[in-house]
């Protein structure tokens, strides 16, 4: 009933499991012809979606995920906790390069689905799942495949900010390659476009050995975001990003998913409607009715659900009229 | 206030010596305090309403145990310096008791036997139980077994173990049947400090978990969700998190251990003179040091005795300081809120010490 409206996943690269250098992970991402966040040395325009094309520094990951944005797409996607069913028969196509939101009431399984797609959901320990996630087409639970591989190919950012406390910012940022034992040619350019593409470069450059805690929390979050992305993945998943923010750095963040966008598929819940409206391409309304599983109601071009929506029941969500 | 006091110690020695015909300084003194609190709190709720009363009442009575508390420590930290001061020189430091007799003052000979056995035992059973015990920590709270339910209970058991019997296992399974036939299986300090192993073994192990217990898991699953396992996951993010408040843990778990004396008796020995191999032949230590000297007829050796007490208590202040300064120190640079947490581990554990 869901994913009748988008295109057919447009050709992504392979989902390669062997190490393979990936350079220019950035650059070979989608069919836009724009790359964004590079970083431009003694440049002022780090930031900016339109800083882009040249003196690109070349970072290779060995042993990372395979370069580019991917599809992510759920196939009859059942979720239970314990014996409860919270979720049922979802079928949603995330296509590369494009940004999915994920909206809906509280308790409708949305955060249980996003955490699905990246095998977050199997660490509860009463959790179970039917159905398939097929990441590039090849169902990430299949036998053989490592829950560890997956998470590198598809990160997450949480609702509330973790950086490592432990850690520097540096560190954080490059926290992924030591986790996921990736190697890298150069730590420092890296650190320095992830930071770039996350938006958070120019305010940190000058204290990158200062412990990440001591950031504030839209900075935070923004670390994350980064620390995200320095293992170049192809899909990333945001949790609720924005809920413990104010208005101005949900608006940075809001403007770094905008940056982000043709490198990697982002799927991202969120409670905010002018949010999803405004980042998003694709949007999926979720719900769930009284000791129902949730089910996705409608899921479309973001404009359509917002303006013109089949069901009622999303048009009675998107306007604010329950929910 | 200090009027109040003033009118409640006259009062009462009004009605408890002159009315009633009490004796007893302690009754006097509770009886003071009693109408103490009642003038203070009549005054008050006069004066300010009857809540600023209660929280009045309730800070002095708060403040007063407090101070109950401290007397008997002060009492015997005053009591151990007066006494061991004496004997304390320089040269307890440096000698040992070789060529001391009876007739002899206390500054005489020293304890430096009983310093280098204390820190030879000790460093061996922090090599011992270090490892198992944050292997334990670890396994109780990263790991989704089974088996940890029975673990901590066996543990939490462990620690309620009275030291006398890790002394007397070391002592029953491997020095008895063992000693006339393998070497290393005698008394010496590597037996004793198998034995402050075991001692020590249950309280760093519930230190350890504690402080791992406070590692938000949003931290853990970050550290997933970047593609690591569980294992680097644990070992590159939550044990880096929690370094401050693991080192406090050691510093506790050796100052539980340093001031043991009971499980050195079957183990160690004890010996007046110097033994710097911990394998070979029975050793002094501290702890043992004071047990067997304060025994003494003789008034010289207990003065040492209690000089070694006195250096025994210094070394564990020393290391309780140490574990609030590591505690402290290095969350300075941090957040408040991440400061907070190691010192709030800290606290709870020493007292249970205490």
């Amino acid at each position: 009933m869901t994913d009748a409206t988008p295109v057919t996943p447009p050709a992504g690269p392979p989902p390669t499991a062997s190490p393979a250098p990936v350079a220019e992970a950035a650059a070979a991402a989608a069919p836009v012809a724009e790359p964004v966040a590079s970083y431009i040395p003694g440049s002022a325009a780090t930031n900016g979606a339109n800083g882009a094309a040249a003196a690109r520094s070349t970072v290779t990951l060995t042993g990372g995920p395979p370069p580019g944005a991917a599809t992510l797409r759920s196939v009859d996607l059942c979720a239970w906790f314990g014996e409860r069913l919270v979720l049922e028969d979802v079928n949603l196509l995330m296509p590369a390069g494009q940004v999915t939101a994920l909206i809906g009431p509280s308790g409708c399984g949305k955060s249980t689905f996003i955490r699905m797609l990246n095998r977050m959901h199997e660490l509860v320990p009463s959790a179970s799942l039917a159905g398939e996630v097929l990441l590039d087409g090849a169902d990430i639970y299949g036998a053989g495949v490592r829950a560890q591989e997956i998470r590198m190919r598809i990160g997450m950012v949480f609702q509330k900010p973790n950086p490592f406390p432990a850690m520097t910012i540096r560190e954080n940022v490059l926290a992924g390659l030591k986790l996921a034992r990736i190697k890298c040619s150069d730590k420092d350019t890296l650190v320095e476009q992830s930071l770039s593409r996350a938006g958070l470069w120019r305010e940190v450059r000058d204290r990158l050995d200062s412990p990440g805690g001591a950031l504030s929390g839209g900075q935070q979050q923004r670390l994350c975001i980064a620390r995200s992305l320095a293992v170049h993945p192809n899909v990333l998943l945001m949790d609720e990003p924005c809920s413990a923010l104010d208005p101005t750095s949900t608006a940075r963040i809001e403007e770094t998913i905008g940056e982000l966008r043709d490198d990697v598929t982002i799927v991202i819940v969120t409670h905010n409607m002018q949010q999803a409206h405004r980042v998003s391409d694709l949007c999926a309304f979720f719900l769930a009715a009284e000791n129902q599983p949730g089910r996705v109601v409608e899921f479309g071009p973001t404009e359509k659900i917002f303006t013109e929506p089949d069901d009622p029941r999303t048009l009675q969500y998107v306007q604010g009229r329950f929910g | 206030m200090a009027l109040c006091a003033v009118s409640a110690l006259a009062l009462a020695w009004l009605v408890f010596t002159r009315l009633t015909q009490g004796t007893g300084w302690l009754g006097f003194l509770l009886s003071v305090f009693v109408v103490f609190l009642v003038l203070l709190y009549t005054v008050t709720a006069d004066r300010l309403g009857r809540l600023a009363a209660t929280d009045r009442v309730m800070t002095v009575l708060v403040v007063t145990g407090a101070v109950i508390l401290l007397v008997p420590l002060v009492l015997l930290n005053v009591y151990i310096f007066q006494k061991g001061l004496k004997a304390l020189r320089l040269g307890f430091f440096l000698e040992d008791q070789r060529g001391i007799t009876p007739v002899m003052s206390s500054s005489a000979g020293g304890g430096a036997h009983a310093v280098v056995g204390t820190i030879q035992q000790v460093a061996l059973a922090l090599f011992f139980s270090l490892p198992l015990g944050l292997g334990a920590a670890i396994f109780l709270n990263e790991s989704r077994s089974r088996w940890r339910r029975p673990v901590r209970v066996f543990v939490d058991a462990m620690s309620g173990l009275p030291s006398v019997l890790a002394g007397l296992f070391v002592f029953a399974v491997l020095i008895l049947p063992y000693a006339s036939t393998i070497k290393i299986l005698s008394f010496n300090g590597l037996m004793a400090s198998l034995a402050l192993a075991l001692i020590m073994l249950p309280t760093i192990t519930r230190t350890v978990e504690v402080v791992l217990r406070l590692v938000p898991d949003g931290l853990r699953e970050a550290g997933l969700a970047l593609g690591s396992t569980r294992v680097r996951t644990t070992w590159s993010v939550v044990l880096p998190t929690a370094r401050t408040g693991i080192t406090t843990a050691v510093v506790l778990g050796v100052a539980r251990a340093v001031g043991e004396t009971a499980p050195l008796l079957f183990t160690a020995f004890g010996y007046d003179l110097m033994n710097a191999n911990p394998t070979d032949g029975a050793q002094e230590s501290l702890p043992l040091f004071v047990y067997r000297n304060i025994r003494k007829p003789d008034a010289a050796a207990v003065e040492r005795g209690f000089a070694g007490a006195l250096v025994l208590m210094l070394i564990v202040i020393g290391l309780f300081a140490l574990a609030r300064f590591i505690g402290r120190d290095r969350s300075k640079a941090r957040t408040r809120k991440a400061a907070r947490r190691p010192a709030r581990v800290t606290e709870p554990a020493s007292e249970d010490r205490a």
